[in-house]
């Protein structure tokens, strides 16, 4: 085997993605601790459907959507440091802010208008799950958009550190994952 | 995508660094090895605090409700925050940041050949981090109401409403402490992973790491893999507790039962998590002082990672009478009975490497050679412990309490022993005093013995755990004597550890300097100097020319044969 100084017998991969792998492994461990518990739950009780026709299926599915969208953003942002846009970068980035925002804003709205109703984490153990699974996972949400703005901000001064934006990519599309497995759980059944 | 060589070349062309301040050397380093002696200071200081809550309590079960001296009256609740916050200290607080803590970072970089961790800053940040929980911790204990007292296992209801203990700030700040010690594991663990995925040394193949690396690699994943499902289950139970809801709680819709999965879907993988850095350690102090390959290197790789992907599914053997559906007892009991087969190829690998060894009895051997046999005691125990027809009996007794010493404490203190007298002359460049060392494996030999083996007898007379007071109950009465002998037996076990206190920190100021490899062995860390210099290696990181066990090779001039040497054939 050659050997120079920085020859490793480890994988060509970076270490940051291989962290970021782990690390949603945990996540995907957390969330699906929550979602089994939800599950569980929902065969032993009855009359969940009838509290969940209290959902606004059109405003969710909107905000699906909106998810959705960030997400091909972020594939977007991605494209361009491979293209070397620096430019298309921040829009992407951006974009991709903006629309999780907007996630935020729709969820808040949805929350607001639940408890207007007289729904509220303590009305009974559907709601518990709902504000629970859905509270964490506008959590990561929050923490995406924050990691997406000091990107934003770093791209200003130019393309350095550009494999940062696959890790948040990862980390978005798994947000993203979730809120895929959140809403027909939630909402549809 | 970047270069990745451009990224490794990072640490190399740092290789020439200017001074740091003491701050950044001593307090907020980066440095793997800092880390890792921060981390064994933190989980050594916090044995003490441990240590002393088990004083307290043991002896308010010999002499229940008088005066404990050096302490004063305990009564029943402060009892149950006695037994809660030694549980949890010793596991999250001692037995990780020691075990996993100070030697995967200490010994992760240098057995690979890297120069530090995949990601120095999330370490420092992982180390700085589990020391704010622990301040978390500590606090818990003078808020009012006191500190946490609904068990280690912290189960609802009981845990989930502050009126039914009594305790309301203790308990939430004692969830915070286990979220803040969760997070930094998690990021520990991370970084465990990807340094040994991708910062190997030339020539390091997987095939060829140190078992001690496997384990603490398989323990990280177990860490990272079973530990979502509880801090989901946190997040529940800190809900019910703040904001009313009712997951937990059965007169609200909720099930109590929940929780008990949730932890215990954990709990096993974490016990292993404990477990398995302490195997690693003895794997590598057996061959090195028997002088010989350790037996059936691979079949330990299969059995641990056999022994991983089997502890997520025995969770429920913690269960089989908390009224879950009894038909979950049968499956239950099968999956733990089939985990005993790995573990049980484990000892025999270990007793295979004794077998027809040149034995040298240095202290970190004593105290491997302590593991392995009080391992076997503890995984016997566990047998009754496992199938359910012999748990039913003994389930919530002073057994289960004596089987789970037998497990875990010789873990942490055997294994954990073993691990500092082996790498104390690597970590600190000093040798520590072998006749000390080996008073204090005697002595905490005898003493662990004499203290957790009538546990069994008191178990099985029906002493139940988490009692305040046995002498409340007649039929418990006769059997005080045994806990009179156990409480003795335990101070003196205590006692056991000034010997260690006191070569410790000889051992730190003036032992005699230790050399490169004092003890002939094979792996890389031998290969740097005592202690290893920042950065571990000088110029050129070593080549790994073979596995890590070659000893009595006839290929060599001496009886090892480290990983990185070149052996020229020869042309006779
Ligand atoms: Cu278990």
């Amino acid at each position: 085997m050659e050997t120079t100084a920085a020859t490793r017998a480890g994988t060509d991969i970076l270490p940051g993605k291989v962290g970021v792998w782990w690390f949603l492994a945990s996540e995907v461990m957390l969330f699906g601790g929550l979602i089994g518990s939800f599950i569980v739950s929902r065969l032993g009780s009855s009359g969940w459907s009838g509290e969940a026709a209290h959902l606004s299926v059109p405003v969710a599915a909107i905000n699906t959507l909106v998810l959705l969208t960030s997400s091909m953003t972020m594939v977007m942002a991605f494209g361009a440091v491979e293209k070397g846009d620096p430019r298309g970068l921040r829009t992407y980035l951006f974009l991709t802010v903006l629309l999780g925002l907007t996630f935020l804003g729709i969820k808040a709205y949805e929350y607001s208008s639940e408890v207007a109703a007289g729904f509220t984490p303590v009305t009974g153990l559907f709601w518990s799950f709902y504000y629970t699974m859905t509270g964490l996972h506008a959590l990561h949400v929050l923490a995406g958009i924050i990691t997406n703005l000091a990107l934003f901000v770093m791209a200003r001064r130019g393309l350095r550190n550009q494999h940062r934006v696959e890790l948040a990519g990862l980390y978005w599309h798994f947000v993203d994952i979730v809120w895929i497995f959140l809403f027909p759980l939630l909402y549809l059944t | 995508m970047s270069d990745p060589v451009a990224v490794l070349a990072i640490p190399e062309a740092s290789l020439h660094h200017e001074e740091l301040g003491f701050w950044r050397t001593y307090l907020f380093s980066t440095e793997h090895k800092t880390i890792g002696k921060q981390y064994l200071s933190l989980g050594l200081f916090m044995t003490i605090v441990g240590g002393f809550l088990a004083y307290v309590m043991r002896w308010q079960l010999a002499y229940p409700d008088t005066e404990v001296p050096g302490w004063g009256f305990v009564g029943p609740e402060f009892y149950n925050v006695l037994v809660t916050m030694h549980g949890t200290i010793m596991v999250f607080f001692v037995a990780m940041p020691i075990l996993l803590g100070a030697f995967g970072n200490f010994l992760i970089p240098l057995m690979i050949g890297a120069r530090d961790m995949a990601f120095p800053r999330l370490n420092m940040l992982s180390f700085w981090t589990l020391f704010v929980g622990t301040l978390v911790l500590l606090a818990s204990f003078f808020v009012p109401g006191g500190a946490a007292s609904a068990g280690w296992t912290g189960y609802p209801p009981l845990s989930a409403k502050a009126i039914y203990t009594g305790v309301n700030w203790g308990l939430n700040l004692w969830i915070l402490a286990h979220a803040i010690e969760f997070a930094s594991f998690l990021m520990g663990g991370v970084n465990f992973l990807t340094t040994a995925i991708t910062m190997r040394a030339p020539g390091m193949t997987f095939f060829r790491l140190p078992l001690v690396v496997w384990q603490l690699l398989t323990a990280a994943t177990l860490f990272l893999l079973s530990v979502g499902p509880l801090i989901a289950g946190a997040v529940m139970l800190l809900m019910d507790r703040i904001a009313g809801t009712s997951f937990f709680l059965p007169e609200g819709g909720g099930e109590p039962l929940l929780w008990q999965h949730l932890f215990w879907f954990f709990g096993h993988p974490e016990v292993y998590v404990i477990l398995l850095p302490a195997v690693g350690f003895v794997c590598e102090v057996l061959p090195v002082f028997c002088r010989k390959p350790l037996f059936g290197y691979r079949w330990i790789i299969y059995s641990t990672i056999t022994a991983g992907i089997l502890s997520f599914v025995v969770w429920a053997h913690h269960m089989f009478l908390s009224g879950m559906d009894p038909r979950l007892a049968m499956p239950f009991s099968i999956t733990t009975i089939l985990i005993s087969v790995p573990f049980a190829i484990l000892v025999f690998a270990m007793i295979a490497t004794l077998w027809g060894g040149s034995i040298r009895f240095t202290t970190p051997m004593l105290f491997a050679l302590g593991f392995v046999s009080m391992f076997i005691v503890g995984g016997l125990t566990g047998i009754f412990n496992g199938s359910a027809p012999a748990d039913i009996y003994i389930t919530d007794t002073y057994f289960v309490v004596g089987h789970f010493h037998y497990t875990l404490f010789s873990a942490v203190v055997f294994g954990g022993f073993a691990g500092i007298y082996f790498w104390f002359p690597k970590m600190f460049g000093r040798m520590m005093n072998e006749t000390l060392g080996k008073v204090h494996f005697w002595l905490t030999l005898i003493f662990f013995n004499a203290t957790f083996f009538p546990m069994h007898i008191l178990g099985l007379g029906g002493m139940m755990r988490r009692i305040a007071n046995p002498m409340q109950y007649q039929f418990l009465q006769p059997l005080q004597p045994i806990n009179v002998f156990i409480t003795f037996s335990a101070i003196l076990l205590l006692v056991a550890q000034i010997p260690f206190a006191v070569n410790f920190v000889w051992g730190l100021v003036a032992g005699t300097p230790a050399e490169r490899n004092p003890w002939e062995a094979n792996t890389l860390e031998w290969a740097a100097p005592s202690p290893p210099p920042h950065l571990n290696w000088g110029e050129a990181i070593p080549t790994v020319h073979r596995g890590p066990y070659e000893y009595s090779s006839p290929e060599g001039p001496e009886d090892w044969l480290p990983q990185d040497r070149l052996v020229v054939a020869r042309s006779s």
